[in-house]
C-alpha cells in the first residue's frame, strides 16, 4: 500500500537524524583491580553526603531537601543517570555538581564563591601545598554530597538527555573539545582516549568513542582513588586530565567542564551505573 | 484521515524538526571559542594563551580522524623546517642520564616547579629499557631500538629530529614535540638519543 512505502520512507529518511606480554602484565592488572573491589571507603563519604543533605546550612539556614536535580524538587534516586540535561530555572545544561552549586545558591543563600570553594577533598601529592583549600585532610562538602547523589543512582542505566538544541550543542562543544589539540604537549582528550586497547604506564585507557570503554568508564566515577585516599569526582577527573595534558586550569563546575560531561555522557548511553566505585 | 497517514506526518514533523534544531557546525566551533575562554583560567606557568592552537594543532584538530593526504604532507613539511640539531654537531648525550630523563613524568603542569628540568615522560607511553615492566603502549616498544638500527649518523639524526618534534615524520602524531615546544632542552635530546643508540644502554640489552 502506498502509506506503508511513505511511512517506510519516513522511517528510513530520519534514520541518519537520529542514528551513536603483554596479556600476563593485563592479567596482574585486572587482579590488583579484583583485590581492591573487597571495602570500598567511599561508603564513608556517601554516609556524610546523606547527613549534609539533610542538614540546614548557609546564611538561609535550609537544607538541600528541595533541590532539584533534573526530576523534581527533593527527587534524588535515579536523578545522577539522568544528568548532564538541560534546566529551566538557569537555562543552562548542567551536571550534578553545577547543580549543587545552583541549589547551594539558591535555597542556602552562599554566594557562588562560597559554593564552588573547595569542591575537592585535600590531600597531599599532587595538590600545591601552600594551596589552603588542598590541604591534607580537608573535608570537602561537594565531594561528599556528589558521593550520596551517585549512589541513589547505582544499578541504573545512564541516559542522559541531549535533545533540547542546548543539550545538542553542549555535545557538540564537548566532542570539539576531545579533539581540540593545544598547549606545550599538544595534548587533546583524543591523545590518550582515542584508541583501543593503550595503557599510559600501568593505567588502562578506555577509548571514549567505544560504548563499552565509555560506559566502563563514565559509570565507576564518582570513585574513591586507593593511589589519592580520596573519593574523586567526574568534575575533578575533568581537572585533572587538563593539568595532565598541560592545559591551563579547568574551572569547576565550568561550561567547558559541563560540555566534555555532556559528550561523555552520552557515549557511556546505556550503560549500568555502578558508582561510587574504586579504583587503583 | 488515515491513523497511518497521521503517524507519517507526525514522523515527518519530528524528523524536520529534529534536524532544524541541531546546532551547526559553526555554531558548535563559537560556542567551544567562548566556553574555552571563560572556562579555563592561568594558574602557574599554566598560561591561558596555552590555548591559542598553532596551525599544526588547529589541522590536527579540525581533521581528527580523517587526516587527508594534502593536510598531512603540509603538516609535515612545515614541522621539518622547524628542526634544529646541535651546533656542535654530537648527537648522542649519556644514556644514564637519558634513563632519568625518559623515567620522569614532571614539566610544564602548573603543579610543577617551572625551574626544575622538565622530563620526558617516555615510559609513559613507551616500553624502553627490558627492567622497566611499568610501561604504556600509546606509542610503539622501543626496546633493542639501538640494537636493531645500530647507531650510525643516519639513525642519530632521525632519533634526535624525532624527539625534537614527531610531526615532521608523522602529522598529527600523539606524541609531544618536545624540543620545538621548549620541553627539553637540547642536552636532554642528546642524552635520550644515547639511551635509545648506545650499545651499553639497557635499551639496546
Amino acid at each position: 500500500m502506498r502509506i506503508d512505502r511513505v511511512l517506510a520512507g519516513v522511517l528510513a529518511a530520519m534514520l541518519p537524524c537520529f542514528a551513536q606480554a603483554q596479556q600476563d602484565t593485563q592479567k596482574e592488572i585486572e587482579r590488583y583491580r579484583q583485590l581492591l573491589q573487597d571495602g570500598n571507603p567511599a561508603e564513608l563519604y556517601e554516609a556524610r553526603g546523606e547527613e549534609l543533605w539533610k542538614t540546614p546550612r548557609g546564611p538561609k539556614n535550609t537544607s538541600l531537601e528541595r533541590c532539584d536535580l533534573g526530576l523534581g524538587p527533593g527527587v534524588v534516586k535515579g536523578a545522577y543517570v539522568r544528568l548532564p540535561r538541560y534546566f529551566a530555572d538557569t537555562e543552562r545544561v548542567q551536571d550534578a555538581e553545577s547543580r549543587l552549586v545552583t541549589c547551594m545558591v539558591a535555597l542556602q543563600g552562599f554566594t557562588l564563591e562560597e559554593a564552588k570553594r573547595n569542591p575537592f577533598s585535600g590531600t597531599g601529592v599532587p595538590m600545591i601545598t601552600t594551596d589552603p583549600f588542598s590541604g591534607v585532610g580537608q573535608r570537602s562538602v561537594m565531594t561528599d554530597l556528589v558521593a550520596w547523589i551517585a549512589s541513589q543512582s547505582r544499578g541504573m542505566t545512564i541516559a542522559p538527555s541531549v535533545s533540547h538544541p542546548k543539550e545538542r550543542l553542549a555535545y557538540q562543544a564537548g566532542e570539539k573539545l576531545f579533539y581540540y589539540r593545544a598547549g606545550p604537549y599538544d595534548f587533546g582528550c583524543v591523545t590518550c582516549h582515542g584508541e583501543e586497547g593503550k595503557r599510559i604506564r600501568l593505567q588502562n585507557l578506555p577509548k571514549m568513542t567505544n560504548a563499552k570503554d565509555a560506559q566502563r568508564a563514565f559509570g565507576t566515577w564518582p570513585g574513591y582513588r586507593v593511589s589519592e585516599g580520596e573519593l574523586r569526582s567526574m568534575q575533578w577527573r575533568m581537572w585533572e586530565c587538563f593539568r595532565q595534558m598541560r592545559f591551563p586550569e579547568l574551572e569547576f563546575a565550568s561550561d567547558a567542564s559541563i560540555a566534555l560531561i555532556t559528550y561523555l555522557a552520552k557515549k557511556a548511553e546505556g550503560g549500568t551505573f555502578d558508582a561510587p566505585a574504586i579504583k587503583r | 484521515m488515515q491513523p497511518k497517514m497521521i503517524l507519517a506526518l507526525a514522523l515527518c514533523g519530528i524528523w524536520v524538526a529534529g534536524c532544524a534544531t541541531r546546532p551547526s557546525d559553526s555554531e558548535a566551533e563559537r560556542a567551544l571559542a567562548e566556553m574555552i575562554k571563560a572556562s579555563f583560567k592561568t594558574r602557574g606557568q599554566a598560561t591561558i594563551d596555552r590555548l591559542s592552537q598553532d596551525d599544526a594543532q588547529a589541522l590536527c584538530s579540525k581533521h581528527a580522524g580523517e587526516l587527508p593526504k594534502d593536510v598531512s604532507d603540509g603538516i609535515e613539511k612545515a614541522q621539518q623546517a622547524t628542526l634544529r640539531y646541535p651546533g656542535s654537531g654530537k648527537l648522542m648525550g649519556d644514556w644514564r642520564q637519558g634513563e632519568r630523563i625518559a623515567q620522569s613524568g614532571v614539566g610544564k603542569q602548573f603543579t610543577d616547579d617551572p625551574t626544575r628540568p622538565a622530563g620526558g615522560s617516555c615510559y609513559n607511553c613507551h616500553q624502553l629499557s627490558k627492567n622497566e615492566l611499568s610501561f604504556g603502549t600509546i606509542g610503539p616498544s622501543l626496546y633493542q631500538f639501538g640494537k636493531l638500527r645500530g647507531n650510525g649518523e643516519a639513525i642519530q639524526k632521525y632519533a634526535y629530529g624525532k624527539i625534537y618534534n614527531a610531526e615532521a615524520f608523522a602529522a598529527c602524531s600523539s606524541m609531544p614535540r618536545f624540543g620545538h615546544n621548549g620541553v627539553l632542552t637540547e642536552e636532554q635530546i642528546t642524552h635520550l638519543v644515547a639511551l635509545l643508540l648506545d650499545p651499553d644502554s639497557p635499551v639496546n640489552k
